[in-house]
């Protein structure tokens, strides 16, 4: 489809997954599940896979996946950072099957949901930065340490290592996993370290897959990011709508209306870059590098500034425990600085698009 | 044939059967209007095809690119504004009578609404028309009327009924600027030109043919008039990088020996900002179907208006001590389209215009969270009361 032209099967997809996440990761669920080690639920994640098919939608048939689409999978990536789906979301959906399927690996079981994988690739501002690799091989075994992997604890993991020939990268599944304790108690970490831990060789380069895993990890991070703030502006212009001060509801003073307004335009502003990512690496439409920090410079600023302004529209009720807003202002936060932070995308943007321009001479200044 | 091929078809059809090069410019646009491009959403006959308005891109791509002057930047308010309100408000032998030098630009129009103690609360205004025999008797100033003083015809917001709440007493018309007791004097701006005018009327005379809508329906024309015009003003450049953040980015590369990273992380930001909103007006014309503008259209003048004057701000600051010059503060009024815009300082001024024309930024945040997000109005002192009641000042 065109580029921002939803089809008929992605709004049907898109419903199809809300629905399903409405009774499965509702909040009360969501806050189980933050409280246990796993952090997530695997039948959900399993049945996520397996009975919604919703976890592999842009990898060819032929390596297990639905033969869809990256606008498929963003989709589905929205409605999960709207219910905050815990489970390996980024780690699996968003870099390790991206990586995998770039280089032909075939990926069934963690589509299925039955297996899940985590990339260990330290990055820089977001991209694949071979100097920051410190894990080495040896006789086909990796001995060092990644730190904060995002969903570290899955089955598999993606792993970057100095080989006499470069940085390569291969699949581990025996290693040690240390979980985190984090901010965002719905997106885990586990720092990783391998002792002549046995791998299999996926690539003598690691840059292309990882390069392209990250592209998509960040694309699909974005998606999530839309549907978090998206979420926290509904919940924020409902309360505003039905919480009365001074007789009235605090959404028609103007100090509320213009605060919620700003956050409309940057969740539009959030959508409108999410997407053109998302289309950008389906169809080659854009520059891949500056189509993904676009989104990302606006996605983490949007989804941050929004999740700290709605705690102060919800007034105290928003700084508590129990209120939705905090797990939000968490996500918010992670997300921000997972891939690259909104400055550092900038830095991007500024290397591509001012470092390189010339001036034309068009625009007149006055000389007095 | 799919309505996407009928457009690029009729337009290539328009090109060949008229030489843009060759041919006069009304001529060329009464071609146009004749194949139905003007606006191709419009009914057949009316200068469209009846086919969805965003094939209008398409239809404009094929003309200009052929080199086809683009009647809206010539004819704006005619043509972005004037144009849909006769359309969708006015009788049919009047849509006849007037799309069609509208659209070839023989008729330059204008737009008749603010006055001095009228802005933001622009249902309070106080022209007055008052029925005589078949004419309407109009009194009253009405002021920021760009091309008032060229144009051929005005849309005028009146008041009908001073008896009424504000909003029920208004009523819509197609005033005739060529009439008697119709003046129009230049209104100086802090740039030194004069974009716009003051138009003082005095028993000026408007057949009531030219109403458009019911008596005291003029509110509710008058709000096809502002969506499109928001519409208008907002989201016209789809190409990255282009409008104002071209002029910053130009200034950018020109002056390396100003650059710093304070600066350039600012300039990032903002060139950030433009492409987001670049592509949410390109999200916002993908789906738009034939209907008028919807809401979107407040987001991207909010963006586009606050981002010209950050832009500028901006600018001036890398410019450093050379943005205390200035070019010329020598009044005038008719400046050529190319030079429009004017030196960079210029542009600096002009751009604190651009938060409070067309809807001022907080009305149009009052828009966005009272229509896109259904929060509730704010408390009125005006509410119910004859518009004679309302204290004014």
């Amino acid at each position: 489809m065109a580029e921002f032209v939803f089809s008929a099967e992605q709004k049907d997809l898109r419903s199809g997954v809300r629905d399903f996440l409405a009774k499965a990761s509702d909040e009360a669920t969501v806050r189980r599940l933050m409280e246990t080690d796993a952090g997530y639920d695997p039948a959900t994640w399993a049945r996520l896979g397996g009975e919604l098919g919703v976890l592999g939608l842009a990898v060819p048939e032929a390596l297990g996946g639905a033969d869809g689409t990256l606008v498929d999978q963003a989709v589905v990536a929205e409605e999960f950072g709207a219910a905050l789906l815990p489970g390996p979301v980024l780690g699996t959906v968003g870099l390790a099957i991206p990586a995998l399927v770039a280089l032909g690996e075939d990926v069934s079981a963690f589509v299925e949901g039955t297996r899940t994988a985590a990339l260990a690739v330290p990055d820089r501002a977001g991209r694949f930065d071979p100097s920051l690799v410190t894990v080495t091989e040896s006789d086909g075994t990796l001995t060092g340490e990644v730190a904060q992997v995002v969903d570290g604890s899955a089955d598999v993991l993606v792993v970057a290592a100095r080989t006499s020939d470069g940085v390569g990268l291969f699949a581990v599944e025996d290693a040690t996993r240390t979980s985190l304790s984090t901010l965002d108690q719905t997106r885990r970490q586990a720092t990783v370290r391998f002792d002549a831990t046995p791998a299999r060789l996926l690539a003598a380069d690691a840059a292309p897959a990882v390069t392209h895993a990250f592209r998509v990890g960040a694309a699909l991070l974005a998606a999530e990011q839309v549907g978090g703030a998206q979420k926290l502006l509904d919940l924020t212009v409902a309360y505003a709508g039905t919480r009365l001060q001074f007789g009235r509801p605090i959404g028609s003073f103007q100090a509320v209306k213009h605060r919620c307004a700003d956050m409309l335009v940057l969740v539009e502003h959030a959508r409108s870059t999410a997407y053109h990512a998302a289309w950008a690496l389906q169809d080659g439409l854009d520059d891949p590098d500056l189509a993904v920090s676009i989104a990302q410079a606006t996605c983490s600023e949007a989804y941050q500034r929004i999740a700290l302004d709605s705690v102060q529209l919800h007034g105290g009720i928003g700084f508590t425990w129990e209120h939705s807003t905090q797990l939000y202002v968490k996500r918010a936060v992670t997300d921000a600085a997972l891939l690259g932070s909104a400055t550092e995308h900038r830095e991007h943007i500024a290397a591509a698009v001012l470092d390189t321009a010339t001036a034309n001479g068009a625009l007149v200044v006055a000389a007095g | 044939m799919a309505d996407s091929d009928l457009v690029d078809k009729t337009a290539h059809a328009v090109v060949e059967s008229h030489d843009p090069r060759s041919t006069p410019r009304e001529e060329m646009l009464g071609a146009v209007y004749d194949a139905g491009l003007a606006w191709v959403h419009f009914p057949v006959g009316l200068g469209g095809l009846g086919v969805s308005r965003g094939l209008q891109a398409t239809a404009d791509t094929v003309l200009q690119g052929a080199g086809v002057d683009n009647a809206f930047f010539l004819n704006p308010i005619g043509h972005g504004m004037a144009a849909p309100t006769v359309l969708e408000h006015g009788a049919p032998e009047l849509s006849k009578e007037l799309l069609r030098p509208l659209a070839t630009t023989e008729h330059i129009w204008c737009q008749l609404f603010s006055e001095p103690g009228a802005g933001s609360d622009l249902a309070g205004l106080a022209t007055s028309a008052v029925r005589d025999g078949d004419d309407w008797v109009i009194n009253g100033q009405k002021v920021w009327t760009s091309l008032a003083h060229v144009a051929r015809y005005a849309l005028l917001l009146a008041r009908t009924d001073p008896d009424q709440p504000k909003h029920k007493g208004l009523t819509y018309f197609v005033l005739d600027m060529a009439a008697p007791g119709v003046e129009t004097r230049p209104l100086r701006q802090m740039t030194g030109q004069a974009e716009f005018n003051e138009v003082y009327l005095s028993d000026a005379r408007i057949p009531d043919s030219h109403r458009l809508g019911a008596v005291g329906n003029g509110w509710r024309v008058a709000m096809t008039t502002l969506m499109n015009e928001r519409s208008a003003i907002g989201g016209t450049s789809s190409v990255r990088g282009a409008g104002a953040i071209a002029d910053a980015t130009e200034l950018w590369a020109r002056y390396p020996q100003r650059q710093t990273p304070v600066l350039r992380d600012r300039l990032a930001a903002l060139w950030t900002r433009a492409e987001a909103q670049r592509l949410t007006d390109e999200r916002a014309r993908r789906s738009q179907g034939s209907g008028q503008p919807g809401p979107e259209g407040s987001i991207a003048k909010l963006v586009s208006a606050e981002l010209n004057q950050d832009v500028y701000e901006f600018a001036m600051e890398l410019l450093g001590p050379e943005a205390t010059l200035y070019g010329s503060y020598e009044l005038r009024q008719d400046v050529p389209r190319e030079e429009y815009r004017g030196p960079l300082q210029q542009r600096f001024l002009r751009s604190r215009a651009n938060t409070i024309e067309g809807g001022t930024s907080e009305v149009l945040r009052n828009i966005l969270g009272e229509r896109i997000l259904g929060l509730p109005g704010d408390l009125r002192a005006d509410s119910g009361k004859a518009w004679k009641d309302i204290p004014r000042g």
